[in-house]
């Protein structure tokens, strides 16, 4: 049952790329003097690649290191996203650390780490492996967030982003500790299997609270949201934007697998969770963003909204459910890393511009920064054809099946609010006069909005195979 | 000819018209003639293209024709299209106003040219696509999306309040629509497809019909409009610019018609039985009550706006009316509405551009300097009042005949609808046209100018061509309208027979 040493690293072959390559990294870095940053940025997209290629070239299924982790579909697809989303951050900071002296070869180190940490928490298949992985990803943002340490914004954003994170791991821990104590066991399945005939325990139920209070933490779901928007507005823009798209994956991913296995036999309890979740972050991400004024604190928002959309898929408690969260996950990836090159875009010789105001008459100034823009916002408002919008239909198909009649209707009324302020955007860009525009948009960052913007306008005819890919991921548990 | 995807071509034509003025790149006054001509250019290509789908249409055939069908993104929706005699003339109406609202744009439209006219050709695109959709997911995907095009038309190139009319008109179609996908999911997970045709076979429980027909009534009332939920519209249509009040009037509000008799009627026979008397309550509100509020406005397109929400109350209740001359009646009124209201906000936009105000007080006496404008405009009052030998009357006079069928009493009320509805239009033609030319503003005005000729005659030709003789249209219509007729008095023939037994 237990497969050998050997077969285990084999089977983290994308992990132990990430590991040797975040170290070798270090030493490039330490030893490559001034023209360190460029350098490593670029080994460390490199290395990112690598890792993403191996897997999808020699990835086998599997448990690995006595069933503490666990290699399958989804967790191949959710570590892609991680993966692109951290590669796409590097690719985008490049000519951000030029301008704001922000390039320090530490930085891609960190993203590398952080990395690993995301591949260990989507792989984990045991509450320490979770753990683990958690907590090396989380200290790695720990460090990015008060990254600029000169700037009093980003140093609060740090020292709040680590104790409020801190706070969620001691209340994971004790969760696990519960469920450890009353069920004896730390695997997943082991829990699973011990769940399924036995009676129901009060206990145990604190422990699954306790659990994905932790969890709801690192989503950044309601009620655990409090923390977003100031380390969202307080980081380096391509530190918000890498917070914005990778770890959410895996966050999401690591919820995913605790939920549908090791606490599948007792879904009506975290069901209930689940629901409120989702609906409090729903309503949450649409209404407190209407006020916002900083593009970047608006996005924060609309990240817990999204969020909670997505629960709605894992609310159903289905196949179909989980294909809709991973898809959810995989536009919402697109759509992130869209939004934030053109914020990042948003540059004026004095420096970065941030107010949502500034974008007044983007259209005349910038005409195809404002197109990507829109076409970024009418997606994350959901209106067909765009990608948007189908992230939105598969979560809510699985949660009509599941006979979620109330958590959809609340959800589609939330997604119209939300809308207004997408809208608003779109409005500034296009109906206001404009003010002095931005300079050119750098080549890295029209990269990645082309290919965001392409996925996002085409997947009306691109997503049939990512589609199939997902319904895949899901059959993982099923 | 036959396995050629004629609709297809047509749907997505206009989207190459856009990728060609898209990739005009210099600024400059032969870039804007450019840009222009390609748009009329590809306007008038897809109408010309779309004669060919009445030409090739099979005038005894009920189901549908030309169909086109291929898996879609994997996951039971299928990308399916398919005219029948409901949806043809739609498309064919479409077409046909397109090149008109271009032409009714050149010269008013300076700024952002290029973008306006992308804009516009999308729009088209998107409005075909949603009368050939055969498939409910492709078809909320053309529904929905036609709002990106026109939030934009009325935001960019509106008048004053623009930014909360486009706002409103956004939110308030979004709004209805979400709930509209929702029953749409639930009605996959109940029949197991998305397939419109499948689904119009599908017998759908009774409990649940009530539910999706709800959810389907919130978004095709408010596109519709019906009242109360028309306030938007009169927004909208007064800040748009002329081609997109042309289009909204014309088309789009064609879109919440042709919902109710594409999904309300055939899909969920029953709950529209029992909701019918709804329905003719809130038409005949809608009629004598937008009548009213036209008679007061001050703002000649406010005016008409009202109008066209009374005049699609004659729609709903002929619909629900449920008989052959009621589902007739609303079809030919929605065409006839299509080509009259939009040519009288084409006369509005003929005074606005010249004198930059809508305001009625404005004007008067136009018939000393502009005769010609005062008789197009004549006969397009003629046949907002549905004046017999006008298209406008045809369609009135069948829906209440429809009516009268199913309700006497709802026929009473809207024929006093059509009373009041005579009094506000004469009385907005004599308070622009007739009187003496006293405003020193007024009196260096021109009659129609050739462009505008060529954009309003043709309106006027098919105004009194299909008031006198409408058998075109009922030739293309009556097949599928008397199946569908057929169709649904047997499922609630059904129903009533199964409540009996019980």
């Amino acid at each position: 049952m237990i497969p050998a040493f050997s077969t285990s690293l084999q089977l983290l072959g994308p992990e132990l790329i990430l590991a040797v390559g975040a170290l070798v990294l270090l030493m490039v870095g330490t030893f490559a003097g001034a023209a360190a940053n460029r350098l490593v940025t670029g080994l460390a997209v490199a290395v990112l690649l690598a890792a993403l290629l191996w897997m999808w070239v020699y990835g086998e299924n599997g448990l690995a290191f006595g069933g503490a982790f666990v290699l399958d579909p989804f967790g191949r697809f959710m570590k892609s996203l991680a993966l692109i989303g951290s590669a796409a951050t590097l690719i985008m900071s490049v000519g951000f650390a030029k301008d704001e002296r922000f390039d320090k070869f530490e930085f891609p180190v960190l993203i590398v780490l952080c990395s690993l940490g995301m591949m260990l928490m989507i792989a984990a298949n045991d509450m320490l492996g979770l753990y683990l992985g958690l907590e090396l990803q989380s200290l790695a943002i720990y460090v990015l967030a008060a990254f600029n340490r000169d700037s009093l914004r980003s140093t609060e954003a740090g020292l709040k982003y680590f104790v409020l994170g801190a706070l969620s791991s001691g209340m994971l821990l004790y969760g696990i500790s519960l469920v450890y104590g009353y069920t004896g066991h730390t695997n997943f399945q082991a829990i699973a299997s011990l769940l399924l005939g036995a009676e129901r325990q009060l206990g145990l139920v604190f422990g699954l609270v306790f659990v994905l209070a932790g969890l709801a933490f690192k989503i950044s779901a309601v009620p655990f949201h409090m923390w977003t928007p100031d380390v969202y507005e307080g980081a380096p823009t391509p530190i918000t934007a890498f917070m914005a798209a990778a770890p959410k994956m895996a966050a999401m991913a690591l919820t995913v697998r605790v939920t549908m296995e090791a606490f599948a036999p007792i879904s009506l309890d975290w069901q209930q969770i689940i629901v409120f979740i989702s609906i409090a972050s729903m309503l949450l991400g649409s209404f407190a963003a209407i006020g916002q004024r900083n593009i970047k604190r608006l996005m924060a928002y609309s990240s817990i909204g999204h969020m909670g959309f997505a629960l709605v898929g894992l609310a159903a408690n289905s196949q179909e459910g989980v294909r809709g969260v991973v898809l959810y996950m995989a536009i919402y990836l697109a759509m992130t890393l869209g939004t934030f090159a053109v914020i990042l875009a948003m540059r004026r010789k004095e420096g970065n511009a941030e107010q949502i105001d500034d974008l007044a008459g983007l259209s005349t100034t910038h005409p195809m920064m404002a197109l990507v823009l829109t076409i970024m916002m009418f997606s994350l408002a959901g209106i067909p054809p765009l990608a948007g919008f189908w992230a939105k239909w598969y979560v809510f198909l699985a949660a009509i099946d599941a006979g979620l009649y109330a958590l959809s209707v609340i959800g589609v009324l939330a997604s119209v609010v939300g809308a207004f302020y997408y809208l608003r955007l779109i409005k500034i860009m296009w109906f206001d006069e404009p003010t002095t525009g931005f300079v050119p948009v750098a080549g890295e960052l029209r990269l990645v909005l082309g290919v965001t913007a392409a996925f996002t306008l085409f997947y009306v005819l691109i997503g049939g195979p990512l589609g199939t890919m997902a319904q895949a991921a899901a059959a993982s548990f099923f | 000819m036959t396995d050629w995807p004629i609709l297809s071509t047509v749907t997505f034509l206009p989207l190459v018209g856009a990728l060609l003025i898209f990739l005009i790149r210099e600024d400059g006054p032969a870039a804007r003639r450019n840009i222009r001509n390609v748009a009329l250019l590809t306007t008038v290509f897809t109408f010309v293209l779309s004669l060919l789908i009445w030409v090739a249409f099979d005038n005894r055939q009920a189901g549908f024709q030309m169909i086109e069908k291929t898996p879609w993104l994997d996951s039971g929706i299928s990308y399916h299209m398919g005219v029948d005699g409901i949806s043809m003339l739609f498309v064919i109406l479409t077409t046909f106003l397109m090149p008109l609202c271009i032409l009714a744009s050149w010269v008013s439209v300076e700024k952002r040219v290029k973008e306006y006219m992308i804009a516009f050709l999308i729009l088209e695109t998107l409005m075909i696509g949603v009368f050939c959709a055969l498939d409910i997911v492709l078809f909320y995907t053309f529904f929905e999306a036609s709002l990106i095009p026109m939030f934009i038309i009325i935001g960019v190139w509106g008048g004053k309040r623009r930014v909360y009319a486009s706002f409103k008109f956004f939110l308030y179609t979004l709004l209805g629509s979400v709930l509209m996908l929702l029953a749409m999911m639930a009605m996959f997970w109940q029949a197991g497809t998305t397939d419109i045709p499948t689904l119009m076979e599908y017998d759908f429980p009774g409990n649940m019909q009530v539910w999706l027909w709800l959810a389907f009534f919130a978004s095709f009332a408010v596109k519709m409009p019906m009242w109360p939920v028309h306030t938007w519209l009169p927004d909208a249509h007064v800040e748009a610019p002329t081609a997109g009040s042309v289009i909204l009037a014309g088309i789009l509000l064609k879109m919440g018609g042709y919902g109710f008799l594409r999904f309300s009627l055939p899909m969920f026979p029953e709950a529209s039985e029992m909701f019918a008397p709804l329905v003719f309550t809130l038409s005949v509100v809608a009629i004598i009550y937008t009548s009213l509020v036209a008679l007061m406005q001050e703002d000649m397109k406010k005016l008409i706006a009202y109008s066209s929400v009374a005049h699609m109350g004659f729609v709903t209740m002929g619909i629900f009316a449920m008989n052959a001359e009621g589902v007739q009646g609303a079809i030919f009124q929605m065409l006839s509405h299509g080509l009259i209201s939009g040519a009288l906000f084409l006369c509005v936009g003929v005074v606005y551009d010249r004198l930059h105000t809508r305001e009625i007080a404005a004007y008067g006496g136009l018939v000393h300097n502009m005769p010609r404008y005062a008789v197009v405009f004549l006969i397009f009052t003629m046949g907002n009042v549905g004046l017999p030998g006008t298209s406008g009357f045809v369609g009135e006079f069948l829906t209440m005949m429809g009516a009268f069928r199913a309700n006497t009493w709802v026929a009473f009320f809207a024929a006093t609808g059509v009373i009041l509805s005579a009094a506000y239009a004469l009385w907005l033609y004599r308070r622009i046209i007739f009187g003496a030319l006293t405003k020193e503003s007024l009196k260096s005005m021109l009659d129609l100018s050739t462009r505008e000729k060529v954009v309003i005659y043709p309106l006027v030709v098919l105004t009194i061509f299909f008031g006198v003789y409408p058998a075109p249209v009922f030739d293309a219509t009556t097949a599928s309208v008397d199946a569908l007729i057929a169709h649904v008095s047997q499922a609630t023939g059904a129903a009533d027979t199964a409540a009996l037994a019980k």
